[in-house]
């Protein structure tokens, strides 16, 4: 009975207008209060061998990771497999649970007694997957995809179908066209576009985009690229945008949070973190960038080997044997990432940003970038 | 010393490719010509479906007998590969070409050791005794800069990490010191940093085996890294050739400017990107003239009826546009 009701408020919702005014009738605690804050999130996977199938040791995927999520920003979430980018997509979006740690939205604890369940956190926050042919049903046409989820939420059949067509138009695929139409019988930059539109069918506050444009071929990206920045100011939107494409991270994001082993490395405004570095594995990343001239190759590796296993990551800090600097203290002592709780703040979990560590580089600045080549735009210009 | 006396390592006229569907025939690959000089690296750029990975399958002479209608004229070295049967490819194959493919984990056999695998194909192709092949597969997987190459040796590729999987299967490709090393998009599925490692490697190798090696990939950042000339395929066919400088720095055919106009790299945040429109073309309907044309701004209606053929625009440039005097790359970044 009491489902039936709230469909029914839903319902009555959805008649306004789709495209959300400035002043957000679902804001809770203004422009100040984060819309997303994450706070020492754990997920261990346990691994479970012999003859009594007992835990023998744990992927340490997720690995007390704490940042908060501003609203209106998009923040991009960089790093190389394996280090938790995409477990974190999943417990966020309550996919799988997490061991410890909160979330809050918006002011809202998730799944606490006093906070909002996840039923409810989930109308607020959607996510789009890697696989665009996988996420969608084979066997449903793309407009029943699409309002599959105001369905569950109580919608009526008619009025969802409208909404989902409304929706179709909004990521440019024409609804008198692609309505009927079966996953199978369009493209992947197409497929991708239905799964954004059935992600916004809810009218999420935030939209998680784990790797949404890593599949496509690089002239639909760019196109589906441009379409989430027209979504995002149409319908008030929030991005989590998750990719292990520095490029593409660098043009979308505001702010960066980078990823090694399932920690927070550094965080920090997209600006800063690319122009100027603090982590050594955030400036090994932007060194590994390839350009598209052909005089500017890179003639030696950032980075030797590839990332150790999750399952027995190094003492102290996780990057040191990877890492250039690396000293004594970096074997012994976890290096931490501070006031994670300040949006503006660039933060690294580095001990040479920290004076006091007894690290022979304490306080000093990482080496500059060398110079990256200008956009083949003005080259040709 | 005049560079086009070499005699080219691989000739390819006219290779047309179709495969029988149910709903018709799929033309994967439509009139390709390219030539490959010894120790010379050519990159095939293209997006998924342009005919790139099928073009490098037909010079491996991999493509199912059965389903593959394949004509034209290959040659590498002296032999004309489409002229041989099964028994003599397998002889040639590891020995005078080899190949690498993107995902080493299904290119490797799981239940063989990764010394067990580089071994077989020395003992296959040089008559090595076991002993002595797998000598050589250590030799082979330091070349490689495997870490602790001896204990890989005897590790099953599931216990390898990406990176070390696909330096293994380059460690195989080798094993015989082929005079052409075929590359399907090797680090398309490997970490940024990673990639640039075995990017560099095969370079490395390359220049210093002599050795030819044709690489394709749809990353045009990699493209500029590895070749010494690319080749830009667009619905199986080749629209523009060049030395990697010429093509990817003064690009003539609308595809290409706008495949590097769509480039993310150095965009201004906060600013459309400039993108190419549609999508690519269906390969069981192609349109009559330019496949290009219907995504095309500097198409006409000639475009549309008559297929264009290469034309010269700088000393070994070529691009396929009949419109490549009124393409100019200023032209198209007055938009951006």
């Amino acid at each position: 009975m009491r489902a039936g009701r709230r469909a029914f408020s839903l319902g009555a919702r959805r008649t306004q207008p789709r495209i959300v005014p400035p002043g957000d009738p679902r804001d809770r605690g203004g422009p100040a209060q984060p819309l997303l804050l994450v706070e020492k999130l754990r997920k261990y996977f346990p691994i479970t061998g012999g003859v009594l199938n007992r835990k023998i040791g744990a992927v340490k995927a997720v690995d007390g990771v704490s940042f908060v999520v501003v609203k209106g920003e998009t923040l991009g979430i960089v790093g190389e497999s394996g280090c938790g980018k995409s477990t974190l997509a999943r417990l966020l979006v309550g996919l799988i649970p997490s061991d410890s740690g909160s979330v809050v939205f918006d002011g809202d604890p998730v799944g606490g007694a006093h906070g909002i369940s996840l039923r409810e956190l989930r109308r607020n926050l959607q996510i789009v997957f890697q696989d665009s042919d996988a996420s969608l049903n084979p066997r449903l046409p793309i407009e029943e995809s699409i309002a599959y989820g105001p369905r569950v939420h109580g919608m009526a059949r008619a009025e969802a179908k409208s909404t989902a067509r409304d929706l179709l138009g909004r990521v440019g695929l024409r609804p008198e066209l692609f309505a009927p139409r079966y996953p199978h019988e369009i493209s992947g930059g197409q497929k991708q576009r239905v799964n954004i539109a059935r992600a916004l069918a809810l009218s999420p506050r935030l939209l998680i985009l784990d790797e949404a444009v890593s599949a496509l071929d690089k002239s639909v990206e760019a196109q589906v690229l441009n379409l989430l920045r027209y979504l995002k100011t149409h319908f008030n939107l929030t991005y989590l945008f998750i990719s292990h494409d520095l490029n593409v991270v660098s043009f979308i994001a505001d702010r960066v949070m980078v990823m090694y082993l399932g920690q927070v490395v550094e965080i920090g405004p997209s600006d800063a973190i690319f122009d100027a570095p603090k982590h050594p594995y955030t400036r090994a990343l932007l060194e590994s960038r390839l350009t598209v001239d052909p005089r500017h190759r890179i003639e030696a590796p950032p980075l030797t080997g590839d990332p150790p296993n999750p399952i027995a990551p190094p003492s102290g800090c996780r990057f040191r044997t990877r890492c250039a600097f690396a000293e004594e203290i970096c074997a012994e002592k976890v290096p931490g990432l501070g006031g994670w709780r300040d949006a503006a703040a660039h933060l690294a979990a580095c001990h040479m940003t920290d004076r006091m560590s007894g690290h022979s580089r304490a306080g000093q600045a990482l080496p500059p970038l060398p110079r990256a080549p200008k956009p083949i735009e003005a080259q040709i210009a | 010393m005049n560079a086009a006396l070499v005699p080219s390592l691989v000739e390819v006229r006219d290779l047309s490719v179709k495969f029988a569907g149910r709903d018709g025939a799929v033309s994967a690959v439509n009139g390709v010509s390219f030539h490959l000089k010894p120790a010379e690296v050519l990159c095939l750029i293209g997006e998924s479906g342009s005919g790139k990975s099928v073009t490098m399958r037909a010079l491996m002479g991999l493509l199912p007998k059965r389903r593959a209608q394949v004509e034209g004229y290959i040659r590498i070295a002296e032999h004309e590969i489409l002229a041989l049967d099964e028994r003599r490819l397998a002889t040639l194959r590891g020995a005078a070409m080899a190949m690498i493919f993107q995902e080493p984990m299904t290119a490797l056999d799981p239940v063989y050791t990764i010394g067990k695998q580089i071994a077989e194909a020395v003992q296959r192709h040089a008559h090595a005794t076991r002993q002595a092949a797998m000598a050589r597969a250590l030799e082979l997987l330091q070349l490689v800069k495997v870490p602790s190459p001896e204990r890989r040796l005897k590790a099953y590729p599931h216990e390898l990490s990406g990176g070390m999987r696909q330096r293994a299967m380059i460690a195989i490709a080798l094993a015989c010191q082929p005079a052409l090393l075929l590359a399907d998009e090797p680090t398309t599925a490997l970490d940024a940093t990673v990639q640039v490692q075995v990017l560099i490697l095969l370079r490395k190798l390359q220049q210093e085996f002599g050795m030819a090696l044709m690489f394709v990939t749809h990353d045009l950042g990699v493209a500029a890294q590895i070749g010494d000339r690319v080749a830009v395929m667009y619905a199986g066919r080749i629209v523009e050739e060049g030395s990697a400088q010429e093509v990817l720095l003064n690009p003539r055919h609308p595809y290409t400017i706008g495949m590097l106009a769509s480039t993310m790299q150095g965009r201004v945040r906060g600013r459309d990107i400039e993108t190419i429109p549609g999508s690519p073309p269906d390969m069981r309907f192609l349109p009559p003239g330019c496949s290009f044309a219907p995504r095309c701004r500097f198409a006409t209606a000639s475009c549309r009826e008559t297929m264009p053929s290469a034309v010269t625009v700088a000393p070994g440039h070529t691009a396929a546009c009949s419109r490549v005097a009124e393409v100019s790359p200023s032209a198209k970044l007055a938009v951006s």
